[in-house]
């Protein structure tokens, strides 16, 4: 029963179950394939496109594509690198992202992958769209211009937290997080303990009250860069 | 005294001067700094106008008016090596919030409709000593071409000097992680 599955990342074997997802299996062997919409735990989305990989030559999302017999996988090349830079720079320049006073700088997923690119500086000309801030829930708020529209919150809200608070709205470049109430956060059932407000990668969706606890030094990836917790604990089984 | 030393030139557009305190944080390796450079137009001599072409030019700030267009222009012409320091330049920074509402709103808002606003005239201000304001606030490299940028609200004392000393000694500037920063 227990029948295991190889395959090669970079030319390095490793071992899989079956049914497991490409990023699934790399994380357990210890290679970090870079994600902003997949989480563990939750249903598979592949929306953000930074984990894509070349699996047997053809680009697929390492989260949405299921680990197969002999598989060869490309994660570390140069062009697939350059391919997520400007994945991860369009992120930045198509919301407002001020990371400077964000209260989720040094936890936000999509600053510790620019800061594991090395990306100093955009190369795609910033949009400035204009963005609502939902701040009308008493313990949360919504600040749709950091938000990269990954759907974590989405998925948790209607998976774990079994409620649907969150869904997209509209269309391309007006596309964006609705929640379930005519208009406001405030109206709906969203609580304080709903998982969904740590599924958020980024500072979109906050706790209210909570900023800033954290010196700067001592945050998530002040350090070490996202990623080394998966390269560091991974072993090739 | 060595009449070759590589200049430098610094300049503090739409920012708050913080990055030029970041730089002066490097504390007693400014004595070192000194060693290797010569200041020209900069803040820190106060020379207005550049006397000669410079190796290293340093921005500051993002481009809110005219003015700060035309001394990047500048810094672009006598600066071998232009590098943007700070999230104002290399983002548009906390001037660059305006960059979600109009110019118009922006003004009235300052000048006329605001809550602690006392101005009788209703005026906006328009007197031609005052720089023209663009209709948004770009980061440097998006009206020069800018070499290297090093972000941060301010970068690091750290990140300053060990840019500066691998640029002046003509290195690839590689900065350890933890030096890059947007915050």
């Amino acid at each position: 029963m227990s029948q295991t599955i190889t395959l090669k990342i970079d030319g390095v074997e490793i071992k899989a179950q079956p049914g497991q997802k490409v990023i699934e299996a790399a994380d357990a062997a210890g290679v970090y394939i870079p994600r902003l919409c997949h989480k563990p735990g939750l249903e598979p989305f592949g929306s953000c496109r930074l984990c894509t990989v070349l699996a047997n030559g053809r680009p697929c999302s390492a989260c949405t594509t299921p680990v197969v017999e002999g598989m060869v996988v490309e994660n570390e090349t140069e062009s697939l690198q350059n391919f997520r830079k400007q994945i991860i720079e369009m992120l930045f320049v198509e919301g407002n992202h001020f990371c400077m006073f964000c209260e989720k700088s040094g936890n936000c997923e999509l600053q510790a992958v620019a800061y594991r690119f090395g990306i100093t500086a955009p190369t795609f000309p910033y949009q400035w769209p204009h963005r609502e801030v939902d701040a009308s829930h008493p313990d949360i708020l919504i600040d749709h211009n950091r938000c990269i529209l990954c759907g974590r919150c989405v998925r948790t809200s209607r998976d774990l937290d079994g409620k649907h608070v969150f869904d997209f709205v509209g269309r391309g470049c007006e596309k964006k997080i609705g929640v379930n109430a005519d208009s406001r956060l405030a109206d709906t059932n969203a609580d304080i303990s709903d998982q969904a407000l740590d599924a958020c990668p980024v500072g979109a969706l906050l706790r209210k009250q909570t900023a800033y606890q954290t010196p700067i030094g001592q945050r998530l990836y002040d350090l070490e860069p996202i990623g080394s917790e998966i390269e560091s604990t991974g072993n090739t089984n | 005294m060595p009449a070759t030393k590589p200049r430098i030139a610094t300049t503090s557009l739409a920012g708050c001067f913080g990055c030029h305190m970041s730089l002066l944080d490097i504390d007693e390796r400014i004595l070192q700094l000194a060693e290797l450079v010569d200041f020209d137009k900069s803040p820190i001599d106060d020379y207005k106008q550049f006397t000669q072409h410079c190796a290293v030019g340093l921005i500051e700030g993002g481009c809110c008016n005219e003015e700060n267009v035309a001394v990047l222009r500048d810094f672009r012409t006598h600066c071998d090596v232009l590098v943007s320091i700070g999230d104002c330049a290399t983002m548009g920074g906390i001037p660059a919030l305006r960059n979600m509402v109009t110019i118009e709103e922006c003004m009235q808002e300052a000048y006329v409709s605001g809550p602690s606003v006392y101005n009788p005239s209703g005026k906006v201000p328009d007197n031609p000593e005052v720089p023209l304001l663009l209709d948004k606030v770009y980061p440097a490299h998006e009206v020069v071409k800018i070499d290297y940028h090093l972000p941060g609200c301010p970068p690091p004392a750290d990140t300053l000097f060990a840019a500066l000393v691998a640029l002046l000694s003509d290195e690839p500037i590689k900065l350890p992680y933890q030096l890059i920063k947007y915050d």
